[in-house]
């Protein structure tokens, strides 16, 4: 360590005991900050961004480190943000269906205690071992998108330190609010590009009073999808529906919640003629398919038609393609051996390409140096001069995970 | 001004063509306030524009002179968020009415900016969808102004909000370019920061909203309690029981006089309080819920259930005419919209019954219960000079005690002109400095709008690197640099 970083070092530890040098486990897509810092307070955390801002530090924020292989390499990185020891649940209101928790708190453990008293923050953990930090700002949802939402709908209030390191509060405490600017919106996907969150406030749903899934094996893609659409356009309302080729032949699942889940879930066998009911999901469900992992994200009613062209440009280019997801995101997950690179590469072109006149959106999540050396992982976003004018105002020297986001935010 | 005002009228003219362009004072009078009357100002100009582009260019042209300019729907908000400026251009969407795409396979329309709420669902219903978000003022309101307001209604308990119902806006920014918010591209949310923006991040010009499936049965009841408290405690069962109604809401015996006078819902005499729940959704669920439902209201002194749709419409008529129906019992009132976290509507509403009493003024409570979004309805006399001022005052007071106990200022009327001052109430300066820095990351000239939502006139100070000389509002002490 040179001496101008054992000043910084020893500065570092004054605002905040716990940090160290990073190691290869602190690593962002493959970029190993100087160190590490894992505050205990929302206070040491704004103490950290002050000093960090006056000393010209890139920060990235992690929480469980699920996902922090996603998005783009940060062009810097000093200093790792380690929110993982901001875990306290602060306040579960049960009468108001509400719970305000840090972001360190993992979603797998919050749902017991929540569950104690009949509640559910409902947001799936797709990936597994997620915090809520990381959930908010990754924008990650599952199967129960269809019926509740995504981490923005459920997200009420947030508390953010600033680049600068102000701690700033937006939203509130309470479902309805339209009280100034939602900034929690902003911060949901941002990928610790705007600040980081310290504390949130999320909206809560009873748990359901049973749980059916309505589980199919149509022969093709056409019954499937001809399946699925039935579902969603039925007054049974289910929660969730989903379709898997990843584990072999097609599979659907329709999960449906509360009163009557079963005879809701059974009357729709009876009307497709097919499927069996079940108290429990599919093995599959709920989580992403293994291998390299493609995003795809689509209007509602082009399901059929995306699923035809992933398909078509799999076969095209000799990928394996399998697909796992529903109306509106799909997961895609293909070899990863170094390689298929060129292959995976030239398969994740052609989708995107082509599933844009869709208005379609694909995304490369987890993958190899090889395939993101040759495709952008984001692709071109969308109203990218706008989200690139919002960073210039909320981190104005750049220095929150600089480059991490669409469009090189 | 009126120099300038006159150029861009004639401008505008060149765009749009006259008879789309309001000039005549009479006229423009007509635009001189939205549904709170109290705050008028007659705009310096006014345009109906049909297309994104005209708009786009207006923008353009106000952005070139430096003139602020306001977009307005159907004129019903309640915050003064369509007030316009006097020097300024109003940008009225009332000629873009077309929905333009129902496409039920994708469950989703795609309408212009004037199109009315209850059209989209009009549009719809032949399908069996429907769109959720139902405020009061849905026959009239646009859906430009549901997504700067971020409309709830009766039935977001259960539904949500106008922004958990946008999939995609097409807005003209504040520099007069035409961008697509879409809720599947990556990064940050912006559609969701521009809902409930209060049309002070651009003007959106095309939205594409979900459409949901008709429930299969809707049930409807009318309970009626001795007070306010016991019809408090049966909501806490209901949503204690695991059960999220359609929409649950409750009137208080002030209120209830005022829908009776007024449209003569006839609703159980003596009722300190009636409490309408509605329950749909799948029909076994239903069944089951509602038996559920009526156990709770053990307190209730009489229930009614509504048989058929016209039934329904008879229990609601009460509640949907009820801020109109106040007129009839008082000369003048005061519409507040407050939220507390619902486990405290006990204690906020005995309080308010107190301050009541303390000020001299009569209250009436219509709310959401549900999800705690009081309307404080301060009734006062106008002819009496002083009672204006008294019923400001209880009203304001009101929305503290709502902040004191964790809640919010508005929940679904927007901050505009009439709350921006109660704003610091809610937030620190940090905190709207924070938003203003996303309202600076849109429109740096501060013309989008301007004066809503923010308590004190704010500056965007430039991007660093950029700086150049000092502004001119900051020079003559009229602003402070943010
Ligand atoms: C009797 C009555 C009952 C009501 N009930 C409810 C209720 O139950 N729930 C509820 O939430 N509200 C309710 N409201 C309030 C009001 O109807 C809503 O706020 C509504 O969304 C306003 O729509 P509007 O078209 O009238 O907008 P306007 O009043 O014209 O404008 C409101 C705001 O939207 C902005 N705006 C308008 N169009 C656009 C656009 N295209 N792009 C960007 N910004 C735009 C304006 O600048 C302004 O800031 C009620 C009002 C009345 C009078």
């Amino acid at each position: 360590m040179v001496t101008a970083d054992r000043g910084l070092f020893a500065a570092l530890s004054r605002v905040c005991p716990d940090v160290r040098e990073a190691t290869e486990d602190d690593a962002i897509t493959g970029v190993i900050p100087s160190w590490t810092a894992a505050p205990a307070t929302a206070a040491e955390a704004a103490a950290l961004m002050r000093l960090a801002a006056h000393h010209d530090l890139a920060v990235t924020a992690r929480g469980a480190g699920t996902k922090l292989d996603w998005g783009n390499p940060p062009r810097r990185a000093d200093l790792l943000v380690d929110l993982g020891n901001l875990d306290g649940i602060l306040e579960h209101q049960a009468g108001d269906l509400v719970v305000r928790v840090q972001p360190g708190v993992r979603l797998d453990p919050l749902a017991r205690i929540l569950a104690e008293q009949g509640q559910q923050l409902a947001l799936d953990d797709p990936v597994g071992g997620a915090t809520v930090g990381g959930t908010i700002s990754t924008a990650v949802c599952g199967p129960r998108r269809l019926r509740y939402g995504a981490p923005r709908d459920l997200l009420i209030g947030v508390t953010t330190v600033l680049a600068d390191g102000t701690i700033t509060r937006s939203g509130g405490k309470v479902i309805k609010n339209v009280a100034g600017y939602d900034l929690g919106k902003l911060f949901t996907g941002a990928f610790g590009t705007l600040g980081l969150v310290v504390e949130a406030v999320f909206r809560l749903h009873p748990l359901p009073a049973a749980c059916a899934w309505l589980i199919l094996n149509p022969a093709d893609r056409a019954t499937a999808v001809s399946a699925m659409r039935t579902l969603l356009h039925s007054q049974a309302a289910p929660s969730a529906i989903e379709w898997d080729s990843a584990q072999g032949p097609p599979e659907v699942a329709a999960l449906f919640e509360g009163g009557a889940a079963e005879s809701r879930a059974a009357a729709l066998r009876r009307s497709l003629g097919d499927g069996r009911t079940s108290d429990r999901p599919p093995p599959w469900w709920g989580t992403h398919p293994d291998g390299t992992l493609i995003e795809v994200r689509f209007p509602v009613g082009r399901f059929s038609e995306v699923l035809g062209e992933i398909d078509e440009a799999a076969r095209d280019h000799a990928v394996a393609a399998r697909t796992r997801g529903g109306f509106g995101l799909l997961h895609v997950g293909v070899s990863e051996d170094p390689a298929d690179a060129p292959d995976t590469a030239a398969f994740i072109m052609r989708i995107r390409g082509n599933l844009a006149a869709l208005g379609g959106v694909v995304i490369v999540r987890r993958a190899a140096g090889a395939v993101r050396d040759r495709v952008d992982v984001w692709g071109p976003g969308g109203a990218v001069r706008l989200m690139r004018r919002v960073k210039e105002r909320f981190d104005p020297q750049g220095l929150l995970s600089p480059g991490r986001l669409v469009g090189g935010v | 001004m009126a120099d300038r005002l006159g150029e861009l009228a004639r401008r505008f003219t060149g765009l749009l063509g006259s008879d789309s362009v309001i000039t005549d004072p009479v006229r423009l009078r007509t635009y001189e306030c939205d549904g709170l009357t109290v705050h008028r100002t007659t705009p310096g100009l006014v345009v109906l524009p049909t297309t994104a582009e005209q708009i786009a260019a207006v923008v353009t042209e106000c952005v070139r002179t430096r003139t602020p300019y306001v977009a307005r729907g159907s004129g019903t908000g309640l915050s003064g968020g369509a007030l316009p400026r006097g020097d300024g251009v109003l940008i009225v969407t009332t000629r873009m009415r077309r929905v333009l795409e129902i496409d039920v396979v994708g469950r989703r329309a795609v309408v212009e900016p004037g199109v009315t709420n209850l059209a989209i669902t009009q549009a719809a219903l032949p399908h069996g969808y429907y769109y959720a978000p139902d405020p009061s003022s849905q026959q009239v309101c646009s859906i430009g102004g549901n997504l700067a307001e971020n409309s709830g209604g009766a039935h977001c308990l259960k539904y949500g909000f106008t922004v958990n119902h946008v999939l995609a806006a097409e807005i003209v920014t504040p520099d007069g370019e035409i961008v697509t918010l879409d809720a599947l591209d990556p990064g940050y949310d912006l559609l969701g920061a521009f809902v409930g923006s209060e049309g002070t991040l651009g003007i959106a010009t095309k939205t594409t909203v979900r459409l949901t499936r008709l429930p299969e049965k809707v049930k409807t009841l009318l309970a009626a309690f001795e007070s306010t408290e016991a019809g408090g405690r049966a909501v806490s069962a209901v949503i204690g029981a695991g059960i999220v109604p359609a929409a649950i809401e409750m009137m208080d015996a002030l209120a209830i006089e005022a829908a009776e006078a007024s449209v003569r819902c006839e609703y159980p005499p003596g009722a300190g309080a009636v409490l309408i729940v509605e329950l749909d959704g799948p029909e076994e669920e239903v069944a089951a819920e509602y038996a559920q439902v009526v156990d709770l209201c053990s307190e209730a002194f009489e229930i009614r259930i509504a048989a058929d749709d016209v039934e329904r419409a008879a229990i609601w008529k009460g509640r949907k005419s009820a801020f109109a129906a106040v007129g009839r019992i008082s000369p003048a009132y005061i519409v507040q919209d407050g939220v507390v976290p619902r486990t405290a509507l006990p204690e906020v509403l005995a309080r308010i019954d107190a301050l009541s009493a303390e000020y001299g003024c009569r209250v009436a409570n219509v709310f959401h219960a549900g999800d705690g979004n009081l309307h404080p309805l301060v009734l006062f006399d106008d002819a009496d000079p002083r009672a204006g001022a008294r019923a400001e005052e209880l009203s304001g007071a009101i929305l503290d005690l709502c902040v004191r106990h964790g809640g919010s200022i508005t929940g679904e009327h927007g901050v505009g002109v009439d709350k921006s001052r109660y704003m610091p109430r809610m937030f620190s300066e940090d905190d709207l400095d924070a938003m203003h820095r996303l309202r600076c990351a849109f429109d740096p000239w501060n013309l989008c709008n301007p004066g809503k939502i923010f308590p004190t006139p704010r500056l965007c100070g430039e991007v660093p690197g950029v700086r150049r000389g000092v502004h001119p509002l900051v020079a003559s002490g009229e602003a402070e640099l943010w």
